[in-house]
């Protein structure tokens, strides 16, 4: 391997992509626009519930109890119901998200120190939502029932200050959310540039005449990796530094640790999009090998679904899905602050997948010459 | 004369507010039953000119009617009327043949009680019957095309607009072309056909000449060779070195351009100017000066002033290469087999130091493959290809250093500037610090590059593209040099300066291997190998290859016609072999 040759097709690899304007905008703008889409989009929060409320019981329990969900920022609108006929159409027309009936007993009950019903009737259509309508009503049936207990023993902490961290997960889905974004979005660039570049070479005929200078196999690997290694890492301290100073998201953990997963991460995907691109002749096909592999690995990595509830085959499989990794280390670092060292336990795998994606795609490159 | 299906009056059309024009003030008319040639360079606008004749594009100023109809604003009654043959992607390659030929039937709305006889009818028309069921991205160049015009064929068109359909095509599949076309016009279709091949405007009943954007001339073609008649000479029995005798010829006065032509140099004199005086040109004892009928690529480059010159400063700065005895590039028993087809089988042939080798040959008949084996971007299954007495497979890295390639496509990075270019192909050959600096320099002086250093290299002229494609090829220095159809579709004096710098490097001892499709491009090699089936058929020079079909049906046999005898010829011989063997 020659430096002076490898120099020249790093420089050769950046200035393609910088020198045009409209690659210059690709790689900046979607990055940005999709970290905040998806940030907000991404969230499993449910906001701006509508909640219907047919009180039987009008006594005073229950009306505390409905206030109580008035108070709730989850629940923006809470109108009353006047009669049990109401209740499916209201849910049927999608006019409320659910339906509280508090039964005529309620107040009685709830003096006498008996358990006291309510039913809580929901949008099955909407399930995921519903569950989490479920779980908010819950918690503020939980909630209450606390204070009567404390009321009535005199004892306790304020009931308020509890509730208001139960009622607003805001924060810590983004938290969630934008620091698995970091992996993804970087992900995307990483295989992009390096997928496309290959195939563009290869259909514009400039490929052959690399292939006839005395520019090797693992010369040319070399000039495809280093750019776009730095492309994607520049790519990737944009996203962190939007996400750190933008959404506020902590970054508690070390730089240093953050940056050698990073860099670690996109040597193992530039190995993918090497792998890819090798199999690919042109930007077409390179843009459905991508997809092809983008798609599987969000799933398999722990960010919308969590890994251990998937199917034990599938779990191994995702061993070899560098997001994965990467997930761990980066909200590792982010929100509590890894240690170094378990932060390398955790992406050593990517250095594994690199060499063998790396080598493939060598091997791939060496046959297309045959 | 029957009424014109084309009216153009002061046609223009520019790309974007601000853009240069794209196509200048063209009056022209196209007649039915007729085949009108749109002849010119790359670039000239000849595409501009078809997509606004087809509706595809709305004309900036000026008008224009086809058919009677406006085509921007009547485009759908338009499209029922006319068949439009694009440059590429006019074919859908995963679908067969006739598949094909059933989704044009269908988007041209033809009524299914037709389709049988229309198909029937196309198919024997184009010769396609036997390959109904093959894809249409597995047919050959030449096949491509012919499909093409089946589909653009499917409507019965009163114009037929068909975009260089010559492209990629070989002599052969060219000549079956040509016929297919005459037959429509015979049948009172009017043909638009466009091209950047000079020598098919000969064939065309009328012209229209367009260069950058301007009409330069439109009548008959005899009409445009009529204003040099007289005026272009053979110098025929040349001894000695022919492409220095055109180097000393173009040095005189008088002389506005010259080409080689086998062994002998053709020349064009300005007008009234006395023919060269073969002692000046030292051109040998036994030479003489023949005069010879013109053709319209004489015409061409009168009407543009003369050919480039002959010296060429990127020659000049060089220094001679070492003498070698015995071949520089030598193909030994290379055969390439793709499964069970063969595409190449048993190729031999040797180049000398300082000698133009080159390779022709019909689509499809392992021209390429060969090509590709020599370069060493394909793997031979058995033989050798050597470079330099270098093995292409072993020692690749001191064998390809020696190489220099250049391809049609001008294999450049678009979006980098022309000096990064420069510096780019100097880092990958190694070069490094002063001798990259000085290599990078002195081609941008020998060129003339400087006042576009900093444009990026897709947006230059077609002609700088050839000169920063040809530097980036030979910064190296390189004793061999492979060009694969090098001056494809640039226009005529583009392609003399870059035969110049050719020839003045092979005087300088460099080797050439080149293949082409280019009949005139082929003159100036000093060897031929004719690649069919496979194997090489013919070698020789284009003098020999002429010869071989020298008959006295055809006394002076041109190049295409030695290229078509000659593939004929070993069909012909196939056959009675497999006859024997059949027997």
């Amino acid at each position: 391997m020659k430096f002076s040759r490898v120099k020249a097709l790093v420089i050769k690899e950046l200035l393609a992509v910088l020198r045009d304007k409209k690659s210059r905008m690709v790689l900046i703008m979607p990055p940005l626009m999709q970290l905040t889409i998806f940030a907000f989009a991404a969230t499993m929060e449910v906001k701006n519930i509508e909640l219907a409320v047919l009180d039987k019981d009008g006594g005073k329990a229950a009306v505390e109890l409905v206030q109580r969900f008035n108070g709730s920022p989850s629940f923006t609108r809470v109108f009353p119901l006047s009669s049990q006929g109401e209740v499916a159409p209201t849910l049927e027309g999608e006019k409320a998200m659910a339906v509280l009936v508090i039964d005529e007993d309620f107040s009685r009950d709830v003096a006498a120190g008996r358990p006291a019903k309510a039913h809580i009737l929901l949008d099955g259509r909407r399930s995921n939502a519903a569950q989490i309508v479920q779980g908010y009503a819950q918690s503020i049936v939980q909630q209450y029932n606390t204070d009567l207990a404390a009321r009535a023993q005199q004892v306790g902490p304020p009931a308020t200050l509890v509730a208001r961290n139960w009622f607003n997960p805001n924060l810590e889905y983004l938290w969630f959310t934008v620091p698995n974004l970091i992996g993804m979005l970087s992900m995307v660039v990483g295989l992009i540039v390096t997928a496309l570049s290959v195939a563009r070479e290869r259909e514009m005929g400039t490929f052959d005449q690399l292939l006839v200078s005395p520019i090797s196999p693992q010369e040319i690997l070399a000039g495809k990796t280093i750019p776009a290694m730095i492309l994607g890492f520049l790519e990737s301290l944009l996203i962190t530094s939007v996400a750190v100073f933008l959404f506020h998201i902590p970054c508690v953990g070390s730089l240093w640790s953050l940056f050698v997963s990073l860099l670690l991460f996109l040597f193992s995907v530039v190995g993918f999009g090497l792998f890819i691109s090798s199999l690919c002749n042109t930007q077409q096909q390179a843009i459905l090998g991508t997809f092809t592999f983008m798609m599987p690995a969000t799933l398999l990595s722990g960010f919308a679904t969590p890994i251990e509830s998937m199917p034990r085959f599938l779990q191994i499989v995702s061993l070899a899905n560098p997001m994965r990794h990467f997930l761990v280390a980066v909200r590792g670092i982010m929100l509590k602050g890894m240690p170094f060292f378990t932060v390398l336990g955790i992406v050593w795998p990517l250095a594994v997948i690199a060499v063998v994606t790396l080598t493939l795609a060598n091997w791939l490159f060496r046959r297309g010459l045959e | 004369m029957s009424a014109a299906l084309v009216e153009a009056r002061e046609l223009a059309f520019r790309y974007a507010p601000g853009a240069a024009l794209a196509l200048e003030g063209v009056t022209a008319d196209i007649r039915p039953g007729r085949v009108t040639g749109l002849v010119g360079p790359d670039g000239a606008g000849k595409t501009t000119y078809i997509r606004l004749l087809a509706g595809l594009l709305d004309a900036s100023s000026g008008s224009v009617s086809v058919l009677g109809l406006d085509p921007a604003a009547q485009s759908d009654a338009l499209h029922e009327r006319i068949g439009y043959m694009p440059q590429k992607f006019g074919l859908y390659e995963d679908l067969s043949v006739a598949e094909n030929m059933r989704l044009f039937a269908e988007v041209r709305g033809l009524p299914a009680a037709e389709r049988t006889a229309t198909f029937d009818r196309l198919l024997h028309f184009t010769g396609l019957a036997p390959f109904t069921k093959r894809l249409a991205g597995r047919l050959s160049g030449g096949m491509k095309q012919k499909l093409g015009l089946a589909c653009a064929m499917i409507r019965r068109p009163e114009l037929l607009l068909l975009d260089e359909p010559s492209v990629g095509v070989d002599p052969i599949s060219r000549r079956e072309l040509w016929r297919m076309v005459r037959a429509l016009a015979d049948e009172g279709i009017g043909v638009l056909w466009s091209t950047s091949y000079l020598d098919e405007a000969e064939g065309c009943d009328e012209v229209l000449l367009l260069s950058a954007g301007r009409l330069l001339f439109s009548g008959l073609p005899a009409e445009m060779t009529g204003r040099v008649t007289g005026r272009v000479v053979q110098v025929r029995g040349v001894s000695g070195n022919r492409r220095s005798v055109l180097r000393r010829a173009l040095g005189q006065p008088g002389v506005m351009d010259g080409v080689i032509q086998g062994r002998h140099v053709r020349l064009v004199l300005a007008s009234d100017a006395p023919p060269p005086d073969v002692e000046a040109i030292r051109a040998g004892p036994e030479a003489v000066v023949v005069p010879v009928p013109p053709r319209f690529e004489d015409a061409f480059l009168d009407i543009l002033g003369g050919g480039p010159g002959g010296v060429s400063p990127l020659a000049e700065h060089m220094e001679n290469k070492p003498h070698s005895e015995g071949s520089v590039v030598e193909a030994r028993g290379l055969t390439k087999r793709f499964g069970d087809f063969t595409a190449a089988q048993d190729i031999d042939f040797a180049i000398r130091q300082g000698e133009i080798f080159g390779l022709l040959g019909p689509n499809g008949a392992g021209k390429s493959t060969t090509f590709k084996m020599m370069c060493g971007l394909l793997k031979p299954t058995a033989g050798q290809a050597l470079v330099d007495g270098l093995v292409l497979g072993k020692s690749k890295g001191a064998a390809r250093s020696r190489i220099g390639y250049m391809a049609q496509k001008f294999s450049l990075y678009g979006t980098l500037s022309v000096r990064q270019n420069l510096e780019f192909f100097s880092g990958v050959y190694g070069l490094e610090g002063a001798r990259r600096w000085n290599a990078v320099e002195g081609m941008i002086e020998t060129f003339a590059l400087s006042p576009h250093l900093s444009a990026s290299a897709d947006t230059l002229p077609l002609g700088f593209k050839q000169r920063l494609a040809l530097a980036c090829a030979v910064m190296h220095e390189p004793p061999v040099l492979f060009l694969d159809e090098p001056t494809s579709g640039v226009d005529p004096i583009t392609r003399r300066e870059f035969w110049t710098h050719i020839n003045g490097m092979v005087e300088r001892g460099v080797t050439v291997m080149v293949t082409t499709h280019f009949m005139d491009e082929a003159e100036y090699c000093d060897r031929i190998g004719l690649v069919y089936r496979g194997r090489v058929i013919a070698i020789g020079s284009p003098d020999d290859l002429k010869e071989k079909v020298r008959s006295e049906v055809l006394p002076e046999p041109t190049l295409e016609d030695a290229f078509v005898g000659l593939v004929e010829a070993d069909d012909q011989a196939g056959d009675s072999e497999r006859r024997k063997e059949a027997a």
